[in-house]
C-alpha cells in the first residue's frame, strides 16, 4: 500500500526539475515513450554570475539526444500521478489524500502506520516523507535536522510558448536544456541558481543553504525575484506567465546527515535518507530516490519469503544500497559539502572570472597587455594564488 | 517580467485551505526572541512582524519545514496539514 498525503500522488512534490541516468528505465523500459516527460536534457550549460557580468560554458554531444538518454525534465505533479498509477498497475493500493501521522509500536517493533485516525497494520513501513522525515524520527533514526544540512529551494514555473523556449534556448523538437548558475544569485552564500526548459514552460529556481539565510537575514524569494532580473536572465524570461511558485528542502550533507536505515519492521529511502549528491556541477537526488524504493522492496520481498522482518532481515537493505550507486556515491562526495561551504565559490572565483573575461575583451584604445597580467591585476585583493593551489586541492579531495 | 509579490505568487497556486491550523505559534516565546529566523525562511512570508508581535497565517503554507529547523527556542508546534489539504501542485 502507498500512503500520499496529496490529493493525488505528486500533489506535494516539487524540484528543481531534472532527473539522470538509467534507473527508472531498468524498472519501466522505454518509460520515457509512455511517461508525462517534459523534454530531454541535450546541453547543460554552466554559468558564474556577478551582478552585471556572466561567464558561461556549455555542454552539448549528440549522444545524449539518442535513447536510453541521459536525463530529462519533468514536472512531478504529472510526472509522479503516471508513476503511480504503474504502482496501481502493479498491484498495490495507492491511498491519496492519506497523512501517515506516525507509528504503531508493538515493544521495539514498528508494526505499522497511524493515518487519518485509522490504524494501519504493516510487515514493514518505508518511510519516503523527505528530509523533514516525522517518520523518521519517530522511529528514533533521525535526530533533528540542523539549518546547515539541509538547502532552501525555491521555485516558479513560468509559461511561455514552446516556439519561444526553442529560439530562446537554441532547443530543436523535445531538446532541453539544464542550466546551473553560481556566484551574485546566492549573494555569496552557499547554493545557485537553474533554469529547466519544459515543453511549454521554464522551472526558474534559487537554492541556497538553510543556515546561510538564517545567518545574513536574506530571503530565498528575494534572491530568485533578483536572479530573474540578472542582464543575462531577464530576456530569457521576458513574456512569460507565472503558474506556480514552491517551496522545498533538500538534504544537503549527504552521508555525514544519514540516518540509521533500518530497524525492526522500518526503512528510510529517498530524501529521508538524505540521499542526494550535489557537487556544484552536479545535483542528483530521484535516481537515488528510485534506485533506494526498488532496493527497499526487494529487502521486503526478501524478508516476507522468510517473514522475518527484523532488523537482523532488513539489513539487507543496506547491503543492497552499498552495492548500488547510492552508498558508493555518497562515499565518493562525502567531503563535497564542506568544500561547497567555502565562500570564495559563491564570491571571489565567480568575481574573478568575469572580470579577467571583461579585461580580455576590453578594447579601450590603449595598449594590450598579456592574459597572465590581466589576470594578475583581476585577482588583486580577491584572491592569492595560495588560496587557490588550496582550493584546487581541496577541491581534488571532495568533487 | 515584473516583479511580483510573494502574496501575488501565492495567489496562482492550487490551496485547499483546511480549517484546522497546521502549524501554532507560542507568542511568549516568541516575544522573548531577538532573531526571529522565521521572518527570512518562510518562503510564502506567513510569519509577519506587527507591532512586535510575531503573527503567522498558515493559509498559502507551502510546507517545506524551514521554519521549525531554523527556530531555536521551539516555539513553533509544526504538522503538516491533514491529508488531502494544503497546497496542491498543478506543476511541481
Amino acid at each position: 500500500m502507498l500512503v500520499e498525503r496529496g490529493k493525488f500522488a505528486g500533489a506535494k512534490n516539487m524540484w528543481g526539475g531534472a532527473f539522470y541516468g538509467p534507473t527508472l528505465s531498468e524498472l519501466l523500459p522505454d518509460f520515457w515513450e509512455e511517461a508525462p516527460i517534459e523534454r530531454y536534457m541535450a546541453r547543460h550549460k554552466f554559468s558564474l554570475l556577478t551582478h552585471d557580468a556572466c561567464l558561461s560554458a556549455e555542454s552539448t554531444t549528440q549522444k545524449f539526444s539518442q535513447p536510453p538518454y541521459n536525463g530529462f525534465t519533468l514536472l512531478r505533479s504529472k510526472f509522479d500521478r503516471w508513476f503511480a498509477s504503474k504502482v496501481e498497475q502493479a498491484g498495490a493500493i495507492v491511498a491519496t489524500g492519506l497523512q501517515a501521522d506516525g507509528l504503531l509500536h508493538d515493544g521495539n517493533h514498528i508494526i505499522g502506520i497511524k493515518a487519518g485516525g485509522d490504524e494501519l497494520p504493516a510487515d514493514v513501513v518505508i518511510a519516503c516523507d523527505g528530509v523533514n522525515s516525522i517518520l523518521a524520527q519517530e522511529a528514533g533514526l533521525q535526530g533533528k535536522i540542523l539549518p546547515r544540512d539541509v538547502k532552501q529551494g525555491v521555485k516558479e514555473v513560468i509559461e511561455l510558448p514552446r516556439k519561444t523556449i526553442e529560439q530562446r534556448f537554441n532547443l530543436s523538437g523535445d531538446e532541453g536544456v539544464a542550466w546551473e548558475f553560481i556566484g551574485s544569485c546566492t549573494k555569496g552564500l552557499p547554493g545557485g541558481a537553474f533554469i529547466y526548459t519544459n515543453k511549454e514552460s521554464l522551472s526558474v529556481g534559487v537554492v541556497v543553504q538553510l543556515g546561510a539565510l538564517v545567518e545574513k537575514k536574506i530571503k530565498a524569494n528575494e534572491l530568485l525575484d533578483e536572479f530573474k532580473g540578472h542582464s543575462s536572465v531577464a530576456n530569457l524570461l521576458d513574456g512569460g506567465k507565472l503558474v506556480e511558485y514552491s517551496a522545498h528542502l533538500i538534504p544537503a550533507s549527504g552521508i555525514d546527515m544519514m540516518p540509521a536505515l533500518y530497524t525492526d519492521g522500518f526503512l528510510v529511502a529517498g530524501d529521508a535518507a538524505a540521499f542526494v549528491v550535489g557537487t556544484g556541477l552536479i545535483l542528483e537526488g530521484a535516481n537515488f530516490a528510485i534506485a533506494s524504493g526498488v532496493a527497499a522492496a526487494e529487502t521486503v520481498i526478501r524478508a516476507k519469503q522468510s517473514g522475518d522482518f527484523s532488523t537482523k532481515s532488513l539489513s539487507y537493505y543496506q547491503d543492497l544500497l552499498a552495492q548500488s550507486f547510492v552508498l558508493k556515491d555518497l562515499k565518493t562526495y562525502r567531503k563535497a559539502h564542506h568544500f561547497l561551504a567555502n565562500p570564495r565559490i559563491y564570491s571571489s572565483y565567480p568575481e574573478l572570472a568575469c572580470d579577467l573575461a571583461e579585461r580580455i575583451f576590453t578594447n579601450d584604445g590603449k595598449p594590450r597587455k598579456k592574459s597572465w597580467q590581466l589576470l594578475r591585476e583581476a585577482m588583486k585583493g580577491r584572491v592569492s594564488f595560495c588560496q587557490i593551489a588550496c582550493d584546487l586541492i581541496r577541491g581534488r579531495g571532495a568533487i | 517580467m515584473k516583479p511580483i509579490s510573494v502574496e501575488d505568487k501565492l495567489a496562482v497556486n492550487k490551496y485547499d485551505v483546511d480549517k484546522d491550523v497546521h502549524i501554532k505559534i507560542n507568542e511568549d516565546i516568541c516575544k522573548e526572541c531577538e532573531n526571529h529566523p522565521c521572518l527570512y525562511i518562510c518562503p510564502a512570508d506567513c510569519y509577519k512582524l506587527r507591532e512586535q508581535r510575531i503573527t503567522f497565517s498558515y493559509e498559502g503554507c507551502l510546507e517545506c519545514g524551514s521554519c521549525q529547523i531554523v527556530c531555536d527556542k521551539e516555539a513553533i508546534e509544526w504538522t503538516l496539514p491533514r491529508g488531502g489539504f494544503g497546497i496542491c501542485y498543478e506543476y511541481g
